[in-house]
């Protein structure tokens, strides 16, 4: 057990470099530009100089600043990133924790996040800094509200909060394929508030370096500061895992009820290829949303999510309540 | 608290200085915000971080030499600062430039519009959190430097304008690069609709915020695009035509909305205006001087000149006292920024912190031309 928890830890590092190393491959394709491609083939070694370069940085810590707090911050920011990584299932029966409740656990645990942000914000003694956490503290809360009831949706429908129920469910056909319309949107909604959950453009006003320089992690450098990039990355990586286990079918291949033979070829490619597939499209989606789009400013922020997300949610869990009772879907 | 004594007014009102560093105030601008949450009380600029007293240095400099040191107040409008320099000069010395000067002049002041409003266009999507813009507006605007580099020997702060006419003739290439620049722009143009205009989330940044009636527009000196956005016309191209302006076809854009939207949008249809300025030029360049014949040392008659341009920016002014020697007695630009400046502190009250970034994008400063 402990050594699957430090082989899940060093993949997770690994993970955030190529995420890293992918995020500028995928700006610099969406700007016209080459991206990195000086270190190490096609740039790959890139980030891990970037890395070198900020563990040698100096580990600054302001004068005013609550020095416990502040220091403390980055490692809660890690640690809760890391802890939801648990419950999720990477290939055919390959799951760190089988937890029946695993879908509130890790809506539970990546509500944790912002404790770190509101700690960095307020311990940096930072006016931008300040302000950053009080926009995150308003956004991340209003954001699980709709993250919440797009997971309700499936777990309605499934009746189950275990990932890997969820995922057996998914074994005639994917939920997207299966839930008509209402999971559709649930899924879209589901992206879209993850995207502001963890913090990524359009929605990064916690960050919004044209605004506030930097918002909660100004004061931040060296490796303090790395520690909240890893963080955004493993973020990153679990939405999108998340979305992918419970409306992409996780690691279930693409099946199509009928088709014996072409279940058959699809049986053949790895779990584990169909899980990191799905993955990273969606992570690849929620970059391309990060190049292309402009910042929203925190009043409309927040009028998206409580006049339209939140409403849009609802009637949407009552339209799966309903499918799900009277049997409507595949 | 850790954040100091001084943080919060009486009022309770959150104090903060956005600048003299900070990445949207393009420059060393200061400002002073007073905040109720999110919301804007006041704002205060602060000045002076990048005065180089250019006036004064301008009254110890030869009538051909102070020309140059006007490139580094809006170095966007390099081109067209020297411009109204040297036409302050030629009204001096009761001349005018040669005809090829004039049309070469205006083709390059027309490109320098561009460049200018490409960089705008630019740092206004990046300004409001979009990254990927400033990579295609740039892309329009590297040819167009090389161009300016080919001819004029500098890609920014070309120094290419003297009194009576230009430095020197323009490269074999000129018209064929030009061209071939117009062609990509046009070509292009419909990219950055695509990725910028019509995006919602920018057009509801921009919409209705920073909203500038006519009457406040005229009071505060506003001019350029900033102006022309709330309906006031004040396009000196085709108020008082210098350089053979008058002989153009070319449109005054002007839109009544007066917020920032409105302002984005006569940026980008002066753009095409641009275009279609230097298309009517670029095959029709006159044979003759590039430069009319000035003597060496240039002395103007006693009395003051005034000479007005129309940068990418709105109205600059050059006014020049002579007492008859070499070098001019007092000197003063009326720069369009500073007077743009000073709106911005109506067009924020009870914006969002956003939003004065949003303002502060579409007004398009450039702080050396403030503080000069």
């Amino acid at each position: 057990m402990v050594i699957t928890g430090v082989c899940l830890l060093v993949f997770l590092v690994l993970l955030c470099f190529f995420l890293g190393y992918m995020e500028r491959k995928v700006a610099a394709f969406m700007e016209i530009r080459l991206g990195p491609n000086r270190v190490g083939p096609k740039g790959s070694l890139q980030i891990v100089a970037d890395t070198v370069k900020l563990l040698f940085k100096e580990g600054l810590t302001p004068d005013c600043a609550d020095k416990f707090l502040f220091n403390l911050a980055p490692g809660i920011m890690v640690v809760t990133s890391m802890l939801a990584v648990a419950p999720i299932a990477f290939a055919k029966d390959f799951q760190i924790w089988n937890i029946n409740i695993g879908v509130l656990y890790v809506s539970a645990i990546s509500s944790m996040g912002v404790i770190g942000i509101l700690m960095a914000g307020w311990s940096s003694s930072n006016k931008y800094s300040l302000i950053g956490a009080m926009r995150s503290g308003a956004q991340i809360v209003s954001y699980e509200l709709s993250i919440g009831l797009s997971l309700i949706s499936i777990v309605i429908l499934t009746g189950s909060l275990s990932l890997s129920d969820i995922v057996y469910s998914q074994a005639n056909g994917w939920w997207i394929f299966k839930g008509h319309i209402p999971i559709i949107i649930s899924f879209v909604i589901f992206i879209i508030a993850s995207t502001a959950e963890i913090n990524r453009a359009p929605f990064d006003l916690t960050e919004a370096e044209q605004e506030l320089t930097g918002g909660f992690h100004t004061e931040y450098a060296g490796m303090k500061f790395a520690m909240f990039l890893l963080s955004e990355y493993i973020n990153l990586f679990i939405v999108s895992a998340i979305a992918a286990t419970i409306f992409l079918g996780g690691w279930m291949p693409f099946h199509i009820g009928g088709l014996e033979g072409f279940n058959h070829i699809m049986d053949f490619i790895p779990s584990s290829i169909w899980f990191f597939g799905k993955t990273f499209f969606i992570i690849f989606v929620i970059m391309w949303f990060r190049w292309t789009f402009p910042r929203l400013r925190i009043d409309q922020l927040l009028n998206l999510e409580w006049k339209y997300l939140l409403p849009i949610s609802m009637v949407n869990v009552l339209l799966v309540t309903l499918m799900a009772i009277m049997g409507w879907h595949f | 608290m850790l954040l100091g004594e001084d943080y919060i007014t009486e009022e309770g009102e959150f104090v903060i200085n956005m600048g003299p560093q900070h990445p949207a105030t393009h420059g060393v601008l200061h400002m002073k915000i007073w905040l109720d949450g999110e919301t804007i009380k006041k704002v205060e600029p602060h000045l002076g971080y990048i005065h180089r007293s250019i006036e004064k240095m301008s009254e110890s400099l030869s009538y051909r030499q102070f020309v140059f040191v006007t490139s580094r107040m809006d170095y966007l409008s390099a081109h067209i600062n020297n411009q109204a320099c040297a036409l302050a000069v030629e009204k001096g010395l009761q001349i005018e430039a040669t005809p090829r000067a004039q049309a070469i002049r205006v083709i390059m002041a027309e490109l320098t519009r561009l460049a200018s409003h490409q960089l705008w266009w630019a740092c206004a999507g990046l300004d409001l959190g979009g990254v990927t813009p400033f990579f295609y507006a740039f892309r329009e605007r590297e040819a167009i430097n090389d161009v300016m580099e080919e001819t004029c020997g500098a890609r920014l702060t070309q120094n290419y304008m003297v009194p009576g006419g230009v430095m020197n003739d323009i490269h074999p290439n000129f018209q064929k690069r030009v061209k071939d620049v117009l062609k990509q722009i046009k070509d292009n143009f419909h990219e950055y609709d695509e990725i910028l205009t019509g995006n919602v989330i920018f057009q509801n940044r921009l919409k209705d915020v920073g909203y500038i009636s006519k009457e406040d527009a005229v009071s505060y000196g506003c001019t350029g695009p900033t102006a022309r956005a709330s309906g006031v016309s004040c396009d000196i191209r085709k108020l008082f035509p210098y350089d053979g302006y008058d002989k153009l076809q070319f449109e005054e854009i002007l839109s009544t909305g007066g917020d920032s939207w409105a302002r984005y949008q006569v940026r980008m249809a002066e753009m095409l205006q641009s275009v279609h300025i230097i298309e009517q030029l670029i095959d029709n360049i006159p044979e003759g001087d590039f430069a009319a014949k000035t003597k060496v040392v240039i002395k103007l008659p006693k009395g003051d000149f005034y000479q007005r341009v129309e940068t990418a920016r709105g109205e600059l002014g050059v006014y020049l006292v002579s007492d008859g020697a070499a070098v001019p007695y007092r000197c003063h630009y009326r720069s369009p920024n500073f007077a743009n400046l000073s709106a911005i502190p109506r067009m924020a009250k009870g914006a969002k912190i956003g939003d004065l970034v949003a303002i502060m994008a579409t007004v398009d400063l450039v702080i050396p031309d403030i503080d000069r």
